[in-house]
């Protein structure tokens, strides 16, 4: 038989546990928090960083554009219509109306970031709920919860866009709405597997056992945990959101005119492509540099959300 | 296996009902009253009787869902409004071409798409993954229509290459495979290669780079295998997940196409839909979206039992 | 004594006095159902009849492999997931009944997990961690906090260094203390430890033991003790329960029962143990026979397949939990008088 653990084989204790105490950093340095962690990390990513700036910039020029653009956005001249880039009062050129191009271009950014933003804002809050809910609680209400958004999932996103905003007609509003439609699907199915992932960990079921009630498990102890990745996807639909959004006007479908947004300017100026293509292309310029800034902020996110051991 | 595949069958058919019944909303849904689109302003308060009558208005809304249901079920879409045609037979037209532009796309997207995940994957943090990584970014993050009109820009208005618009020479709504028709395809299906260009090579990438780390291949090589045993056993193992990306975004395509067919003004579903949206040709709208939809939920099942049948991991019970 | 102060006296929460157990089983019993390709119904019979008593005071220690059923009788036992049948009794009331609620039964049995650092929130520091369970049951906050503090400093963690820590940033041993702290915070009577040592070194392991065997004493607490480590078990129990296969094998002092086993499954797992001394190495295991299935147990006692004492009566028949002395029970044919197994004795054995 092997020697039984006896109380003097273990008196190493005080000394042991001192070494054990000591190993951490000697100086005491505050924790920084999760998210702390997570900009610690972001602010290192000179990719991220740039992405960021670009779209800090975009959201500047949309919150001050009716007071910064040069000219007026709406007002036209038949007589200086379509004029190239780098011409002297107009530096990017004039549209098929006469309007000068950096002011429709300045003010455009507002609508064109607005109704691609808002759906997925809406879509997280209500997505979120949705999937957190049916994870969480699983058994019939995850299936019948899932089931039906499976419905919807079963369009690809593009076709149910259109389709729901060719029913309702066209329209700023309309527009976000069908846009939410689309998208709350996406999050909900992705809240709902990372809620299910968290469901049967130990510290749920510790917190089962202090006889807190469901509710309130899920909003100190597994909101916290879930949102993170939520929220990081929900990031990366942001430029399939703004792209789609200025497809639906480039068909006619979300915002009218005279307003500008890059969509609906890209459907005006397509009759002028061969007169003066750079100017007809340079709305979707914009579209594409504030998509891409949001794919590599998002990207850049998601990087620095993974915790290391 | 055979069970597998009807068991899917079977999960599919609630989601097609589903689907049939959104479809079958969508028309109404538009603020007003459907009948708004097909009657002038003065028709007199008999007409707007009479033809809500023969339409079927006049009946609740369930009773509706089930007679439009019973006549999808035996092959009629209704007449449309704008052609007075059947419905079936336009969409039917325009799936033909829509497939053609989608196949060809995904096709092209895939090889591409695979060849740049696989240098990617194999050279990681070379030269050649940054690029393969930029070219994904690209793929995912520029608005396709407005790249079609560049390409049109470049190779049609400038350098008068290609066609810019249109399915063939003489306008027609079919597309053949013939040398004349081929010059009307390419520019199309480049832009809509795009997107799932991007998102194969970013998903090959991932998963190349994961198998090639894995101890088995370790042991392959320590084993005395060469590379190209090597590489076989990494096709293997990423055939199944990248066949299943391509076969969703061959459905995505499919369905997402609009846009660049009415950039190009290809004759297919999606170039209908726009149609059908703004002359509020309902009948249409609902046949085109149910066609779709269903060719959507088709694909992914095929997908579904492809990977199973591939991928000897997955649980076929 | 307890944290608080002036905060009640654990035994003045006692209701039936020393002699009623604090925790009565009898007929526990949970089958999962398992889905099987060609449609044919089948149970994982995890727990299949399951009696054991836990007095008041003591540190009953439950061992056995892995499957036979543990875990899930920990689970049961705490409520996490629900019995088939089977009655349990918490210092003689009905635990579920009106007159005591799982909430209120919650307030006095807590449970400490094997798994450190799953069972802690990754977004939560330390001290939130432990201070949830007061908070949710209607503790202030402030209190709250000052009551987490006590209880880490009290399990040996320095609460100006670890209480805004997060489980990432500190070690195995200092997680597993956390845990026991937050296990403490509600203040119960009988803490569960589901293999609570399992993952960590052996000194620190030691450590967790000696800790576990302070707070034993100085807050009256009762300890369930699952362990697959037999010398562990020895060392911190008093009554030891083996089970094999979803039922008790055998149940008794630790003393009696690691050192002069009844039954052949404990005999078995003692003697499989390794030695470090070189004239009494281990030759050859006495566990013969496949590993079993709690699917398809085998007919009568479990353990006649691979058992060297196994007869004919031994299959047809399942053996009773019968005491053999006074407080030992054992499960075996071969010891039960008048089971008609050739080597069971002629009447019960002298105490």
């Amino acid at each position: 038989m092997t020697a039984p653990i006896t109380a003097a084989s273990l008196a190493l204790d005080g000394g042991v546990l001192a070494a054990e105490d000591a190993a951490p950093e000697a100086a005491f340095v505050p924790s920084r928090g999760f998210w702390g962690h997570v900009g610690h990390r972001l602010v290192r990513d000179p990719v991220a960083m740039a992405a960021g700036a670009v779209i800090l910039l975009v959201v500047l020029i949309a919150l001050l554009a009716p007071w910064i653009t040069p000219m007026d956005p709406y007002k036209g001249s038949m007589l200086r219509r379509l004029k190239h880039v780098g011409d002297a009062t107009y530096w990017l050129g004039s549209d098929e109306l006469g309007r000068d191009m950096i002011s429709r271009l300045m003010l455009g950014s507002r609508l064109s970031l607005f109704i691609g933003v808002t759906p997925v804002l809406i879509a997280f809050v209500i997505g979120s709920g949705i999937g957190i809910l049916a994870g969480y609680v699983g058994g019939w209400t995850n299936t019948i919860l899932m089931r039906t958004i499976d419905v919807f999932f079963a369009f690809p996103s593009v076709l149910l866009a259109i389709a729901l905003s060719g029913a309702l007609g066209a329209g700023i509003f309309n527009s976000i709405v069908s846009l939410t439609c689309v998208f709350v699907p996406q999050i909900a199915r992705v809240a709902e597997s990372v809620t299910t992932g968290i469901r049967r960990r130990d510290y749920i079921d510790a917190a089962k056992l202090s006889g807190a009630s469901a509710l309130t498990i899920m909003r100190v102890q597994v909101l916290g945990n879930v949102v993170g990745p939520i929220f990081v996807y929900s990031t990366s639909l942001i430029s399939v959101s703004m792209i789609l959004a200025s497809g639906l006007s480039f068909l006619g479908l979300g915002v009218r005119p005279p307003e500008p947004e890059w969509g609906l300017m890209l459907n005006t100026l397509r009759t002028a492509i061969y007169v003066n293509p750079v100017v007809a292309a340079l709305p979707g310029v914009c579209i594409f540099i504030v998509s891409i800034a949001f794919n590599l902020f998002s990207d850049g996110l998601r990087a620095a959300m993974e915790i290391r051991q | 296996m055979l069970l597998y595949t009807l068991k899917r069958l079977v999960y599919a058919t609630p989601v097609a009902f589903g689907v049939s019944v959104v479809c079958f909303l969508l028309v109404h849904l538009a603020p007003g009253d459907p009948l708004s689109a097909i009657l002038p302003a003065d028709a007199t308060q008999a007409t707007i009787d009479e033809m809500r009558a023969a339409y079927g208005f006049d009946k609740p809304l369930p009773v509706q869902y089930l007679i439009w249901l019973w006549h999808v079920l035996h092959g009629d879409l209704g007449i449309s409004i704008a052609t007075g045609r059947p419905v079936l037979g336009e969409v039917s037209r325009a799936v033909v071409n829509s497939l053609i532009l989608a196949s060809v796309a995904t096709v092209i997207g895939f090889t591409f798409g695979t060849l740049f995940g696989f240098v990617a994957g194999y050279h990681r943090n070379s030269l050649a993954d940054r690029a393969a990584s930029a070219l994904s970014v690209f793929g995912v993050s520029v608005p396709h229509y407005w790249l079609g009109m560049v390409l049109v820009i470049v190779f049609s208005a400038t350098l008068g290459w290609l066609p810019p618009t249109g399915a063939g020479p003489d306008g027609s709504g079919n597309w053949r495979p013939d040398f004349d028709h081929l010059r009307y395809l390419i520019l199309p299906a480049v832009t809509m290669s795009v997107i799932p260009m991007g998102i194969i090579a970013r998903t090959v990438r991932a998963l190349v780079a994961d198998i090639l780390s894995q101890d088995f291949v370790e042991a392959l090589r320590a084993k005395g295998m060469d590379e190209r045993g090597v590489f076989k056993h990494v096709v293997r193992n990423a055939a199944p997940t990248a066949l299943a990306i391509m076969g969703l975004q061959l459905g995505y395509l499919l369905g997402g196409s609009i846009l660049v067919e009415t950039v190009f003004a290809w004759p297919g579903t999606g170039f209908l839909l726009n149609a059908a949206i703004f002359q509020r040709d309902l009948p249409l709208l609902q046949g085109s979206i149910l066609v779709l939809a269903m060719f959507f939920v088709l694909l992914n099942l095929l997908v579904d039992v492809m990977q199973t049948a591939l991928d000897p991991r997955i649980e076929r019970a | 004594m307890s944290v608080i102060p002036d905060a009640p006296d654990p035994f003045a929460r006692d209701r039936g006095g020393p002699a009623q157990p604090l925790l009565s089983v009898s007929g526990l019993i949970k089958h999962f159902p398992v889905r099987k390709a060609g449609g044919k119904k089948q149970v994982v019979r995890a727990v299949d009849g399951v009696d054991f008593d836990v007095l008041k005071g003591e540190t009953l220690g439950i061992v056995g492999e892995s499957g036979c059923g543990k875990s899930t009788t920990a689970k049961l036992l705490m409520g996490l997931i629900e019995r088939d049948s089977g009655t349990m009794l918490y210092d003689g009331q009905a635990i579920g009944e009106r007159a005591m609620p799982w909430r209120a039964y919650r307030r006095q049995v807590q449970m400490v997990f094997q798994d450190s650092y799953a069972s802690l929130n990754p977004r939560m520091t330390v001290e939130q961690s432990i201070a949830f369970g007061p908070k949710v049951n209607g503790v202030p906050g402030r209190e709250a906090v000052e009551r987490a503090r006590a209880l880490l400093a009290r399990v040996g963690l320095e609460p100006k260094r670890f209480a805004g820590r997060y489980p990432h940033e500190i070690s195995g041993g200092q997680r597993q203390r956390v845990n026991i702290a937050r296990s403490l915070a509600l203040e119960p009577r009988l803490v569960l430890l589901d293999e609570a040592v399992s993952a960590l070194d052996k000194s620190v392991e030691a450590q967790v033991l000696n800790l576990l065997l302070d707070l034993k004493a100085e807050f009256g607490l009762t300890y369930i003790f699952i362990s697959h480590d037999l010398n562990v078990v020895r060392f911190i129990s008093d009554r030891v329960m083996v089970m094999y296969l979803g039922r008790v094998a055998e149940i008794g002092p630790s003393d009696t029962v690691l050192d002069a086993p009844a039954h052949p499954y404990t005999e078995a797992l003692l003697a499989s143990m390794p030695s470090l001394d070189p004239d009494n190495r281990t030759q050859a295991a006495l566990l013969q026979g496949d590993p079993p299935n709690p699917i398809d147990p085998p007919s009568g006692c479990r353990f006649h397949p691979r058992c060297a004492l196994a007869e004919g009566v031994c299959a047809g028949k399942e053996p009773p939990l019968d005491a053999i002395r006074p407080l030992h029970r054992v499960a075996c044919l071969a010891r039960q008088p008048g089971s008609g197994h050739s080597a069971a004795p002629a009447e019960a054995l002298a105490a």
